[in-house]
This record gives structure tokens, C-alpha cells and sequence, in this order.
């Protein structure tokens, strides 16, 4: 919608230009990767938090350690960065062109939940920060191949929509400004830890991630320049609806004035199901068109179990259909996941996009 | 030609302008400048009804709904925000796009911020000049709305056809070319004023309407035409049917030259070729402006027609004519609650009993939401709007239902008492409030302890009220894992009360596995609201619980064995390997420090006015559930004025309660020569480091992480000087309380129905007892121990434990194993010299009280013991002289094994 030029000209050049010769790959999950190294309190806490505070700040806590901070993945940023790269490289290796920034959950409102709002900024920072630095080890390795950094915006712990008050419809716990805030301030940290493009993601609610919208707009206006902003939505049951309630298709009419890079669905379903509603997006949008699947629908311990093979089998029959220009996983994909999609989609041709995106 | 680009537009569900849709209904009686009903229904604040004249609006076809609340005596911003956030929770009304209308941009940004949906602005024009209109038009494009473009400049509003083009073309320009706005998101309305007024020069504006459309439409085809159709009559008002009739034929030609839209009362459309002859032909002279006299004639006939047909205050909807029965399952299906309670007393009084009102119609309309859940075809904010209605029903019955009881000499006894939750870490409930209605409308007294509920609240809760039933709710998978820990701590807490299962994530595999063998009581997963009736009068039946139980165990028996093989793994370092990592001071370099005042000090009265300056009022706002950090919190954009008016309350009740002295807090504090031996510290009597018997012995657990080498894996015991190191090491402990004298305050409270003042005593006790232990900690290091005599530290770093030394709290992380807090006890005879008693399950009484070890060692940190291995369980059974098993009671929670 802006017209403001490009923050980095020459990286949006690389991605549209691999967007017009393939399907280019996303990376899968982070939340399975992260189990499989069985942290406890004290791992997420590292060293820096041990003493139930926040060493480097003056936090308050009513007993030392009484708040967990365990299952707070986006803190790993800060006490184990090294796991975090090791996810990132993996994906790379992998064969993911994008690696998406493990900030699902570093903005304000979220980081509320531990009393650790102070650390928003550094947070997405340091994701930034150190998915750029394992996106350019491995460019380094394959020059001819660069990969990028998506900065996430997750969807917040809080609806616009969506009364949490059963008695009072109208009720709402988090307003447009405070989510437009809470995600200016994490954008801005994601961009200035060097972000290629910025991804909305997991949209359960439209409105917060209009809110997310809006927030980029001034955030670009207040920057003179701007990034790619890709958009991804959930889909969150079979009926074909997202968590507040819209179709895919109007989901993406509320979207689309951003003028987005790529538009898509990730998480909630399996790849099977999400095919009608990708089909959907597929005709409709203008500009690319994504999908993360997660690994199928969770079993009853809440793990999902779609094998890579599998997975990489139906992603495959989305490619031949035309309908993907990127694609990856959401929860419980694993290195093995992408590597098998990627072998999947290599030889189809990207989905034709309806108009070419923002030429600046 | 280029193909032209449709507006795509969106509420719920898409709208999309294509030309074959010809005409876009704009619903217009959601406008409190063109309705008085629904003016008065939004003065007086009766949003439901007023949700009811959208609702009508949509179901008479409207396309769009339009909503204006420009109203002087109205706050328009707020009732903006407040009847798009109801009208977006209503998906029969949701799924079509919102128009917001207004001539303040304030409220239209109030709109704006409530659509999820790609809408409309109504509107923007030149009025105030260029630069004003291209922000507002910046702004539509951020927010991600259509915009309406009024055909007035700086001049004023344009009247003839040659204005209304100017204008708009002039608007047009400027949008595409300097906002870069889309074509098709633009459009115009050029003006329809009223025509028939008797003034000459309002005889041609429908023409000059009609013919602006029609060269508006030629230059910009991708653009939309759009007006407030009832204008155009506004001299006929009183005259229904003649009104009906202009809009009609008004209609019909500006429709033909282009018009693709307008705001017009969706359900009072007539078609022209149902006008009758006369009445059409006249009508068509004035809109037309075809003969001078045209306005005389129609006149002369108006009077004839009036009356045909009254204007409706709300059109009663087809389903209003079934029967009761069917009117309440449609109000429960739709969620509409407006005729609930007349429905619902209609039935009662038709009914043998109120209670077969709710286990008749309402159950069966509650079942039906739930199929159509299930189907997914209804969706979630619905199910919340239907759970209102049945709770509307309900509360209107129970008067009722108890009044029978009375009669019938069954005494007020319900089924039995159930207490709910939605686990710790957990914020969904919705599916947990289903559940509590539908048990609620079968007789269950319900308890719901709402969201975020940690174990023991839920337990005391459930102690408390004598429940029969605890049912845990949970939607995200880390709420499976609270889940088994609250059942192994009902286990370890002797409960015997049946434990309900329910949640999206939950499932009978799980239950059967992670759950069930934890809990040796009932243990039963329910699948959903509709399971959870017949499964809580099974667990609360004498007669019917064995064999239920039978079932569900040699069920879940089976469940389990199909999954055999399955195991998680965690890898926990060996106890061995655990110790050889500990912290090693540097101990050969190192003088303990010796305390003043060895022994037991008391304080028999302590100064509350002191301990108030060392108040941590973060934590209090969190009890109530405002976040953020004191003092910034009171000026929060959010919460300020509210966690403003708090803290008044709060220092008021201070001033109060010191004054009156309603509390008294009483401590002690005692320092004891100590040794570390292995994982325990040992306690003399006396100083020297010779051999020597200890009169107690503290018992500790090390964390078993598997961490770098340079990475110890801690115990408390580590930051006491070794037994055979020679030195002569000391450790503290203390016990406080604020909280005595609290009871006949909160009981006077409660008698007065003053809940707020009870909770705001309490959490101020709870604040009190910990400013004491802050307090006396820096005495302790201070004057008692005094190893850091010139300690000055501000109270934020205080609270920010800026200070050498520790006081780690038995049950919590670093020493999580409770029952060590009895030794704390007879050390410190902390219950002659305070008054604080230990419960069974060493909780603390008045629970205003806080105790703990001190360590003084500079090294000595804040750590998480996390979970052990049961080579450690083992060691610290036979280290307390215990059996297994009961290691593994107390420390449940920690297991990183399933016990046998």
C-alpha cells in the first residue's frame, strides 16, 4: 500500500527473483526441536535468570523463582542461543531458503504471562540477530542459493474480536492501539536485528493481525522504507474457519491492502486438510502464496505424527496442482520434513502469480 | 479494455461487487440519525435490542449494514465501539461487512478498530480541503477499508450535476494518484437531497443525481455509486407508502445510469411494477422532474395511500409465530436472548415442573448447538451467545426450582457440588463455562474457579465447599501435563473426590495414561459438555458409581495396554554425576561471618507502619489481576486509572489498619552453628568444630540437570562450609506473619457483603507478611548476622534482591520438599513465638505468613531443584527415614518416573 522504497532493495531483488524460478522453502518447526533437548526450569532460566530474576534488571518477584519460566521458548534467545542456532542451521541444511525467527511469542502482552515484558525488544532483536547469522553461514556455503530472515509476529495471547466474558459479548481484553503498540515495538527490534521480510503470522483473529498491519505501516512510515510482509492465517478446525470466525477467502480481503509478498495458512490442520482453503488463496491472491502445514493433526499426547514421507507426499500433489510458492511446516515438522518437501516440490514450477508484487 | 478489478470486500464471509450483483442493500436502520428506534434503544442503552435491528437488517437482505451514532447526547465514539464489538459477536449479523458512519473521524476510527472485516468508511470528502482528506484517506488504506467519498469541497456540498462530477473527479484523482488507493475501493456519493419540498430549485436534483451517476460511472468504471436513498422523500415523512414508492422509482432510474449502491431500509423496498399505476406515474413526474406541476399532483394523491401500510417498530420474525418449544431452541441455536425470559415463563407455566423446562427444550436446544459445533457448522463465538441464553433461562427458573423444593420438603439439595477450573497456565474456559451451565441446569451446585487456577487453590477450594466432583479443564498441551500433576497431588493430599477430565487437548488415551494411574480415586474423561451430565450423576450416584467405575477403569486398563512401549525418557544426570558437578567454594580462602545474636530472637509486635515502606506492590496488582510493574502501572494507558483507584483503596485501608491495629504481625528469627555433610547441612547446639552431634539435621535436594561442566548442579547444602573443612559455619532461619487478628475483619466484611474490602484485607496482609520478611531480612543482614552492617539499598533493589545472601522458602524450587518446614519450625519454636501453625500438609496458618532459611554465603543463589531421578528419591527417603513411598508422595510433583 506504501509506496516507500525498499529498506534492502538488493534482498528483495534475490527473493523475487528465486520466487519466479521456484518454490522456495520455509523451515518447520520450532516448538518439537526445542522438546527434543528436554529442557527444564533451570535450562530455559540458562544462567542469566537462575537466581529467579532477571540478573541484568531490576525485576520483582514476590518469591524468588515462584514464576516459571519453562515452556517460555522465546527466552532461549537469551539463555541458550546456541540451541536456537543449531535449529536454524538444521533447517538450513535442510534445505529451508527462509528461517523464521523464534519470537512467535515476544511481544508485550505475551511476555506478560512471566513478568518479563522488559525483555521485548532484545528478544526480537536477538532472534533476528541470530537467525542472520546462521541465514548468512549458510548463504556463505551456497552463494548461488542466499537465504533469508522472516521476523515473526505471532498472534498474541489475547483476541480483538473475541469476548473472554461469556456474560458481556462486547467485552474485549486487548484493544487495537495496545496490540498496534505491542507489535510496533517488536517489529521495529526484528528489522533493527536485520529481519529480510516480516511475517504476521498464525492469524487466529483477524483484527490482531490488522492491528499487525497497521503497526508495519507506521512503522515503515516512521523508517522512510519498508520490507516485504508476508501473512499467514489459521484455519483452526474442519469447519473451515478461523479462530474469530471468517472463511479463508474473507480472511485474505481483510489483509490484502497491505499488498503482501506472500499470503497463506499455517498450523492447526495437517496439510490434507488445508488443501480446499490453499486452493482458495490460490485464486484468489495476487501476490504468492504460502503454506506451513503442521505435521497433521496432534494425537492424544497433543504430538503430531505425520511421518516426512507422507507429509512431503501431499505437499507434492499441492505443487503439481500449481498452488504453492512456498512452503514448509508448522508444529511437529523437523529437519526431516522440510528435506523431504523439498525434494517433494523441486521439480514442479512455482505457483504463476496473479500480478507481480510491489514493484516500488 | 482492461478487466475491471472488484471490490472485494469482507464481514465473516466475502462480498465481492461484481456487476451481476446489480445493487448493493446498504442496511440503514442501525443509524441513529435516520431512526428514532434505534436512537432511543442506543440512549438508553439497550444494546440487545439494538443488536436485534441489525440482526433484523441482515435477514431482510441487507448486503452491508450501515451504522451511525452521530447523536449529540450520545457518546458516539463509545457506542461506535460498543455495538461493533456486539455486533461482531453475532455471526448471523457478523458475516456480512460493516459500513461506519459517521462525520467525525474520531468515531469512524472508533469502527475501524473494532472490524476484523475489510469495510467501509462513510465518510470522506474535501470539505475541510486536500490535505485533511488525503490523511483521512491514508488512514482508510492502513486500516484496510472501502471509503465512500462525499461530493462536497471547500466550496460546499455539491447540488447540480456539473458540481457533483467536478467534485468527485477532482476526489478521484487525488486518491489514485497521491495515496495510490485502488480504484474500486472508491465510492462516491454524490448527494441525494429531497425533491418535492415546494422550493423550485429542489425539483431537478434527482435528475442531477441520476445524470452525475451516469457520467461519474462512464469516466470511472471500476468506482461505485452509492447515496442515502431516503432523502430523496424526506418531505413525505408520516407517508409511508408515497416514501416507499419515490425510493422506489428513484431507484429504478438512478440504478439504470449507474447507481451500484445505497443505504436503504432493506426490508421496506417496493418493487415498481408492483406500484400501482396512478401513484407510480406521479412519482415518476416529480423524480424525473417532468412536468412544473408534479409536486401539486402527487400531493393531491398522497393522502389516498397513506396508512397502507404502518412502519413496524420490529418486524416480528417468522420464527416468533412457533410454538414455545421452537422458539426457545431457535433463541438458543441463534443465541438471541431478547424474548428468552417471557419464552422461558411461558413454558414454566405450561410445564408439571420448572425443573422439565430446562431438562426439556433447553437441554434438547443446547444438544443442538453442540451437534452443530461438533459439525462445524456453528462456530465458537455462537456457542458463547447460546451458553448466555441458557444462563438467562436458568437464572429466571431457579427462583422457581427452589421454591418447589421448599414446597415438596426437598430440601434445598442439589445433585452435589462441583468445583471447576481451567488448569494453571491455561486462559481458555470457554468449553469449561459450557460445561458449568449445562451441570448447572441439572441441578449441580457449579464452583468455578475461572482460569489460570493453580492446584492448590483448586484443592483448598474443593476442601472448603466439601465438593463431590473436581473437574479440570484445559485447552493448550502443556494443561495435559498440569493436569497429571494436580492428580498426583490430590494423591499426595489424601483427596478421595472424583476427578472430571475435559478439554480440547485432553483425551481418554491421555487420561488413561498421564492421568488416571496417578489418582487412585474416580478419574473419568469427559468428551464433551453433552458427556458431562450423565458422567457427574454417575460419579455422584451411590448406586450407579461401582459399576460406572468398573467400566471407565477396565477401559482405560485397556487403553493402556494398547500403548505399552511407549515411554518419554527424560534424561536426568546420575545422582553421582549430579554431586561430583556441585559448587565448590573456595573455602580454604574463605571466613564465615558469625552471627550477634546467636540463638532465637522474637518479635512479639512488630511496627506495621515500618513494614508498610517495605511493601512490594507489583505482586499486589497481580493478585488482582492487573499487570504491570508499581509504580508505572498507576499511570498505564490501560489499567492506570484503575490500578489507581486500588492503590487509594489500599493505602486508605492502610491508614485504617494501622491505626485500629485490626492486625498484629509477629517473627522470629535464629542463627545456629551448621556443617555441610553430602546433601544435608547438619544443626548444633553449640559453636566449635569438633566432633559433634547435631540437634537437627536439614535434608536437601540437588538439582540433577545435565549442564556444562562450569555449571554446577546445585543444592542448598552446597553454600555451607564442609563439616571437615574447619571452618565454623552458621545457618539462619525465620518465621513471620501479618495476619493475626485478620479473621473477625474479614467476617465483617462478608456479613456486609463487601467482598472488595475482604480481598483487599487479605491481599494486604499477604503483602504485609512478605514487606516483613523483606524487612527483617535486611536487619538480619544488618544488625542480627550482620556480615553486611552498611548495607543501604533503596527498596526497589531490595525487591530486586540486589543483596548478598539468601532466604529460600521450604516448597519452593530451591528447597521444594515441604515437610522440612517442620524442622524450621522446632528450631525456631515458630509456633510459641508467632502463633503460625503448620497444617497437615505443612501449609502455614493465618496464611499471611512467610518462613524460610537464611544463607549467607556470597555465592549462594536462587535455583530450580527441578526433577529426580528415583536413585535420589531413594537416597532422600533413607535419608529423612522414610519409606519410597512416601518420599514420592511429598515429592509428587517432581518425579521424573512414574512411581509403581
Amino acid at each position: 500500500m506504501s509506496t516507500l522504497p525498499w529498506l534492502h532493495p538488493d534482498r528483495v531483488a534475490l527473493i523475487e527473483k528465486a520466487l519466479s524460478e521456484r518454490i522456495m522453502i520455509l523451515d518447520g518447526g520450532m516448538g518439537t526441536m526445542l522438546q527434543g533437548h528436554q529442557l527444564d526450569e533451570s535450562g530455559y532460566r540458562g544462567e542469566r535468570f537462575s537466581g529467579g530474576l532477571d540478573s541484568r534488571h531490576e525485576h520483582s518477584h514476590d518469591h524468588p523463582g515462584e514464576c516459571d519460566l519453562k515452556g517460555n521458548n522465546d527466552l532461549l534467545l537469551l539463555t541458550q542461543p546456541e540451541i536456537i542456532r543449531g535449529v536454524h542451521m538444521a533447517y538450513l541444511e535442510a534445505g529451508a531458503d527462509f528461517v523464521e525467527t523464534n519470537t512467535f511469542n515476544a511481544t508485550r502482552v505475551s511476555q506478560a504471562d512471566y513478568h518479563l515484558e522488559h525483555l521485548v525488544p532484545e528478544l526480537n532483536r536477538e532472534g533476528a540477530r541470530i537467525a542472520r547469522e546462521a541465514c548468512d553461514a549458510m548463504t556463505a556455503l551456497t552463494p548461488d542459493r542466499p537465504r533469508f530472515v522472516i521476523g515473526v509476529l505471532g498472534p498474541t495471547s489475547r483476541t480483538a474480536s473475541i469476548s473472554p466474558d461469556v456474560n458481556d459479548p462486547g467485552f474485549r481484553n486487548i484493544s487495537f492501539e495496545a496490540l498496534t503498540a505491542n507489535y510496533v515495538e517488536s517489529a521495529r527490534a526484528l528489522i533493527e536485528g536485520g529481519a529480510d521480510t516480516i511475517m504476521v503470522e498464525t492469524i487466529f483473529d483477524t483484527l490482531n493481525a490488522k492491528a499487525a498491519l497497521f503497526a508495519l505501516t507506521e512503522l515503515f512510515d516512521e523508517l522512510g522504507a519498508r520490507v516485504p510482509v508476508m501473512i499467514s492465517g489459521t484455519i483452526t478446525d474442519r469447519s473451515g474457519r478461523t479462530l474469530s470466525g471468517q472463511t479463508a477467502e474473507a480472511f485474505f480481503y481483510s489483509v490484502e491492502h497491505i499488498r503482501p509478498l506472500s499470503v497463506g495458512l499455517n498450523c492447526a490442520l495437517g496439510a490434507e486438510d488445508l488443501r480446499p482453503h490453499v486452493q482458495m488463496l490460490s485464486r484468489i491472491a495476487g501476490s504468492a502464496v504460502s503454506t506451513h502445514p503442521n505435521a497433521g493433526l496432534p494425537n492424544a499426547f497433543g504430538e503430531y505424527d505425520e511421518t516426512p514421507e507422507a507429509m512431503a507426499s501431499t505437499i507434492a500433489s499441492f505443487a503439481a496442482e500449481g498452488l504453492l510458492n512456498i512452503v514448509g511446516g508448522c508444529c511437529g515438522t523437523t529437519p526431516a520434513h522440510i528435506a523431504a518437501i523439498a525434494a517433494a516440490v523441486a521439480p514442479y514450477p512455482p505457483r504463476v502469480r496473479l500480478d507481480a508484487t510491489q514493484a516500488a | 479494455m482492461t478487466t475491471l478489478r472488484h471490490t472485494r470486500l469482507s464481514g465473516l464471509e466475502p462480498l465481492i461487487l461484481t456487476p451481476d450483483l446489480n445493487f448493493v442493500n446498504v442496511g440503514e436502520r442501525t443509524n441513529v440519525t435516520g431512526s428514532a428506534q434505534f436512537r432511543k434503544l442506543i440512549k438508553e442503552g439497550r444494546y440487545e435490542e439494538a443488536v436485534d435491528v441489525a440482526r433484523q437488517q441482515v435477514e431482510s437482505g441487507a448486503q452491508i449494514i450501515d451504522i451511525n451514532m452521530d447523536e449529540g447526547l450520545i457518546d458516539s465514539e463509545a457506542a461506535m465501539t460498543r455495538f461493533v464489538n456486539l455486533i461482531s459477536s453475532e455471526p448471523d449479523i457478523a458475516r456480512v461487512p460493516i459500513m461506519v458512519d459517521s462525520s467525525k473521524w474520531t468515531v469512524i476510527e472508533a469502527g475501524l478498530r473494532c472490524m476484523q472485516g475489510k469495510g467501509i468508511v462513510n465518510s470522506i470528502s474535501m470539505k475541510e480541503g486536500e490535505a485533511l482528506f488525503l490523511q483521512h484517506a491514508r488512514k482508510v488504506r492502513q486500516y484496510g477499508a472501502a471509503v465512500v467519498v462525499m461530493a462536497f469541497d471547500e466550496v460546499g456540498q455539491a447540488d447540480t450535476k456539473e458540481r457533483k462530477i467536478e467534485i468527485c473527479s477532482r476526489a478521484y484523482e487525488l486518491l489514485v494518484n497521491e495515496v495510490n488507493f485502488p480504484p474500486e475501493d472508491i465510492i462516491f456519493d454524490p448527494n441525494i437531497f429531497a425533491i418535492a419540498t415546494g422550493i423550485e430549485e429542489h425539483n431537478n436534483y434527482a435528475v442531477d443525481f441520476i445524470e452525475a451517476t451516469r457520467e461519474l460511472k462512464k469516466r470511472f468504471p471500476s468506482s461505485h455509486i452509492s447515496g442515502g436513498v431516503s432523502n430523496v422523500s424526506f418531505s413525505f415523512r408520516g407517508n409511508n407508502p408515497v416514501r416507499e414508492a419515490i425510493h422506489s422509482v428513484f431507484l429504478y432510474h438512478a440504478i439504470a445510469a449507474g447507481m451500484d449502491m445505497g443505504i436503504v431500509n432493506a426490508g421496506g423496498l417496493s418493487i415498481y411494477d408492483d406500484l400501482p399505476e396512478e401513484l407510480r406515474e406521479r412519482v415518476e413526474d416529480v423524480v424525473l422532474n417532468r412536468r412544473p406541476d408534479g409536486t401539486e399532483r402527487l400531493l393531491e394523491i398522497a393522502d389516498k395511500y397513506k396508512g397502507g401500510k404502518a412502519e413496524v417498530a420490529v418486524e416480528t420474525a417468522a420464527w416468533r409465530e412457533k410454538s414455545v418449544v421452537d422458539r426457545l431452541s431457535h433463541a438458543l441455536v441463534h443465541g438471541i436472548d431478547q424474548f428468552v425470559v417471557e419464552d422461558t415463563e411461558e413454558l414454566r407455566l405450561i410445564s408439571k415442573r420448572p425443573l422439565d423446562v430446562i431438562e426439556g427444550p433447553l437441554m434438547t436446544g443446547m444438544n443442538v448447538v453442540g451437534d452443530l459445533f461438533g459439525a462445524g457448522k456453528m462456530f465458537l463465538p455462537q456457542v458463547v451467545k447460546s451458553a448466555r441464553v441458557m444462563k438467562k433461562a436458568v437464572a429466571h427458573l431457579i427462583p422457581f426450582i427452589e421454591e418447589e423444593k421448599k414446597i415438596s420438603g426437598d430440601s434445598a439439595k442439589n445433585n452435589g457440588k462441583i468445583v471447576l477450573a481451567t488448569v494453571k497456565g491455561d486462559v481458555h474456559d470457554i468449553g469449561k463455562n459450557i460445561v458449568g451451565v449445562v451441570l448447572q441446569c441439572n441441578n449441580f451446585e457449579v464452583i468455578d474457579l475461572g482460569v489460570m487456577v493453580p492446584t492448590q487453590k483448586i484443592l483448598d477450594t474443593a476442601r472448603e465447599v466439601g465438593a463431590d466432583i473436581i473437574g479440570l479443564s484445559g485447552l493448550i498441551t502443556p494443561s495435559l501435563e498440569e493436569m497429571s500433576q494436580v492428580a498426583r497431588e490430590m494423591q499426595r493430599q489424601d483427596f478421595h473426590v472424583p476427578l472430571m477430565i475435559g478439554g480440547a487437548t485432553t483425551s481418554r488415551a491421555h487420561t488413561a495414561l498421564r492421568i488416571e494411574p496417578h489418582y487412585k480415586s474416580p478419574t473419568v474423561w469427559v468428551k464433551d459438555a453433552s458427556r458431562a451430565v450423565g458422567v457427574a450423576q454417575s460419579l455422584v450416584s451411590k448406586d450407579l458409581i461401582d459399576e460406572f467405575m468398573i467400566k471407565v477403569r477396565a477401559d482405560y486398563a485397556e487403553v493402556r495396554e494398547r500403548h505399552k512401549g511407549r515411554g518419554t525418557g527424560k534424561q536426568l544426570v546420575t545422582l553421582a554425576k549430579a554431586r561430583a558437578q556441585r559448587y565448590v567454594g573456595e573455602w580454604q580462602a574463605y571466613e564465615p561471618p558469625t552471627p550477634r545474636t546467636p540463638g532465637i530472637t522474637a518479635f512479639e509486635d512488630y511496627d506495621l507502619a515500618e513494614l508498610r515502606t517495605y511493601i512490594d506492590w507489583s505482586p499486589f496488582f497481580n493478585a488482582w489481576e492487573l499487570a504491570g510493574r508499581f509504580p508505572a502501572i498507576l499511570t498505564d494507558e490501560v489499567v492506570g486509572v484503575q490500578a489507581t483507584e486500588l492503590y487509594n483503596d489500599a493505602q486508605a485501608m492502610l491508614d485504617k489498619l494501622i491505626a485500629e491495629k485490626w492486625l498484629t504481625a509477629k517473627g522470629v528469627i535464629g542463627f545456629w552453628p551448621a556443617a555441610q555433610v553430602g546433601d544435608d547441612i547438619e544443626v548444633y547446639a553449640e559453636v566449635g568444630t569438633a566432633k559433634r552431634k547435631p540437634v537437627a539435621t536439614l535434608r536437601h535436594l540437588r538439582q540433577q540437570v545435565d549442564k556444562p561442566v562450569e555449571r554446577p548442579d546445585f543444592c542448598l547444602s552446597d553454600f555451607v562450609a564442609p563439616k571437615d573443612s574447619g571452618l565454623q559455619d552458621w545457618i539462619g532461619g525465620f518465621a513471620v506473619t501479618a495476619g493475626i487478628g485478620i479473621d473477625e475483619h474479614v467476617a465483617r466484611f462478608e456479613a456486609g457483603h463487601d467482598d472488595y474490602s475482604s480481598i483487599l484485607l487479605k491481599a494486604l496482609a499477604d503483602r504485609l507478611a512478605e514487606a516483613f520478611a523483606e524487612r527483617l531480612h535486611e536487619r538480619v543482614r544488618k544488625e542480627f548476622w550482620g556480615y553486611q552492617p552498611d548495607e543501604a539499598l533503596d527498596n526497589d533493589t531490595l525487591i530486586a534482591e540486589g543483596y548478598r545472601g539468601i532466604r529460600p522458602a521450604p516448597g519452593y524450587p530451591a528447597c521444594p520438599e515441604h515437610t522440612e518446614k517442620g524442622t524450621l519450625f522446632e528450631l525456631l519454636e515458630a509456633t510459641t513465638h508467632t502463633t503460625v501453625q503448620l497444617t497437615e500438609g505443612f501449609a502455614m496458618f493465618p496464611t499471611a505468613a512467610v518462613s524460610g532459611w537464611y544463607f549467607s554465603h556470597p555465592d549462594s543463589q536462587y535455583f530450580v531443584v527441578g526433577r529426580l531421578g528415583r536413585e535420589q528419591v531413594e537416597d532422600y527417603a533413607k535419608r529423612k527415614g522414610w519409606d519410597r513411598t512416601e518420599a514420592e508422595r511429598w515429592l509428587a510433583p517432581y518425579l521424573d518416573y512414574d512411581p509403581d
